[in-house]
């Protein structure tokens, strides 16, 4: 809808072939795990060992850590910081931009390098690539040409939900 | 931009609480935090300073139930109100569904609250969102004060309401929460809109549930 943001849905198919190519990613990295996540800070998918913090603040944070970054990139002349790489002692992570709407996180520690991590993720970036691509022109479509949206018709269900 | 995950059957949304310094913004989500039980929130992030001002923003996730077998996740935000913010708080409104402007009342906090309103548009306009269009609400803050405005000179001042062009909205909308009080109406032959508005006193928890359940509700329904 023209003057908003929009709105765009993931489905399981999508979600498949996403955790397909980060686990690909994942194996030939030895990372420890990796995740996508849009520029508005939602997590989209996320494979490999299983998180010990909550990630959904990890990606908001994650679309800010980007979002901050590209305009010191602007500012400093660069049209943008395609990736950033933060370096912890045992820990570190590796984000890669993919379409400029979505950010590929990926975890890993000593048992890999940032070497090998940046190397592979450049195949991955263009294989994802493909699928953001194809999940942004479905959002693009006009409204009825997508057949009925998920919460068609749902106004009473949302009526009672928040008028307790 | 909200997000259906049919894979993890999820409805995100992104709320944002917009507004002038020290308004509440910061309040508001803290007593969300509080109230809300833990099952049905993440953790509250504040990137603040020392001072406990909000450098960047805050960050709270909330499901607020389920419809059609979706959890609604609501992640909401706080911009930092301080003027020279204004890089890290257009950052902020990337992607937002829904915009909570939290006004202070007192009298002294009147022009802060109008240069606010103002960079909220400026910075909306800057992306291509049209605040007409988006789900918005104003929440009068600090109602418990002594200094507080009135709630029409505050709504004459910030929320005077936008003509309406498209004829087939051209119909009395009364408001629900204030009764004998209408959301789109006709002034001087114009057909004018306002948004909905709360009274709140964010630092009790007073309205602030009705302004997070008003605003949700008209993000949901713009998706049905």
């Amino acid at each position: 809808m023209a003057g908003t943001a929009g709105t765009w849905s993931l489905d399981e198919g999508d979600h498949r072939r996403i955790t397909e190519h980060l686990t690909e990613l994942l194996k030939e990295t030895s990372a420890r795990c990796a995740m996508l996540v849009d520029r508005t800070g939602q997590l989209l998918a996320n494979a490999g060992e299983q998180l010990s913090f909550d990630p959904t603040t990890f990606a908001s944070l994650t679309a800010a850590d980007f979002s901050a970054n590209d305009q010191l990139a602007k500012m400093i002349g660069e049209p943008e910081f395609a990736s950033l790489f933060h370096q912890g002692e045992k820990e570190s992570m590796y984000l890669a931009d993919i379409q400029r709407r979505v950010i590929l996180v990926v975890l890993f520690d000593k048992r890999t390098t940032v070497g090998l991590v940046r190397l592979r993720v450049k195949r991955t970036v263009d294989g994802l690539g493909k699928i953001i691509d194809e999940l942004l022109r479905r959002a693009s479509e006009p409204a009825g040409d997508r057949g009925p949206s998920l919460l068609e018709g749902a106004d009473d269900e949302i009526d009672k939900l928040f008028n307790d | 931009m909200s997000m259906i995950n049919y894979a993890s059957r999820e409805i995100n949304c992104k709320l944002v609480y917009y507004g002038p310094g020290l308004g509440g913004k910061t309040s508001n989500l803290e007593c969300v935090y509080g109230k809300v039980a833990p099952d049905r929130r993440g953790k509250m992030v504040s990137l603040a300073t020392e001072t406990e001002r909000t450098l960047f923003f805050d960050f709270l996730p909330v499901d607020l139930g389920t419809i059609r077998g979706f959890k609604t996740r609501f992640h909401l935000y706080t911009v930092p109100g301080q003027v020279y913010y204004n890089a890290s708080r257009k950052l902020i409104l990337k992607g937002v569904d829904g915009i909570v402007f939290v006004a202070d009342s007192q009298l002294e906090r009147m022009e802060a609250n109008i240069e606010s309103m103002q960079n909220l548009y400026d910075n909306m306009a800057e992306y291509g969102y049209d605040l007409t269009q988006i789900p918005f609400v104003v929440q009068y803050n600090k109602r418990d004060l002594p200094n507080a405005s009135s709630v029409e000179e505050l709504q004459g001042q910030l929320n005077p309401g936008w003509e309406v062009t498209d004829n087939s909205l051209h119909q009395e909308v009364p408001d629900s929460i204030h009764e004998g009080e209408f959301l789109i109406q006709q002034m001087d032959g114009v057909w004018i809109q306002r948004a909905p508005y709360f009274e709140s006193v964010a630092i009790t928890g007073g309205g602030v549930f009705e302004t997070l359940r008003h605003v949700a509700k008209m993000v949901l329904k713009t998706l049905s």
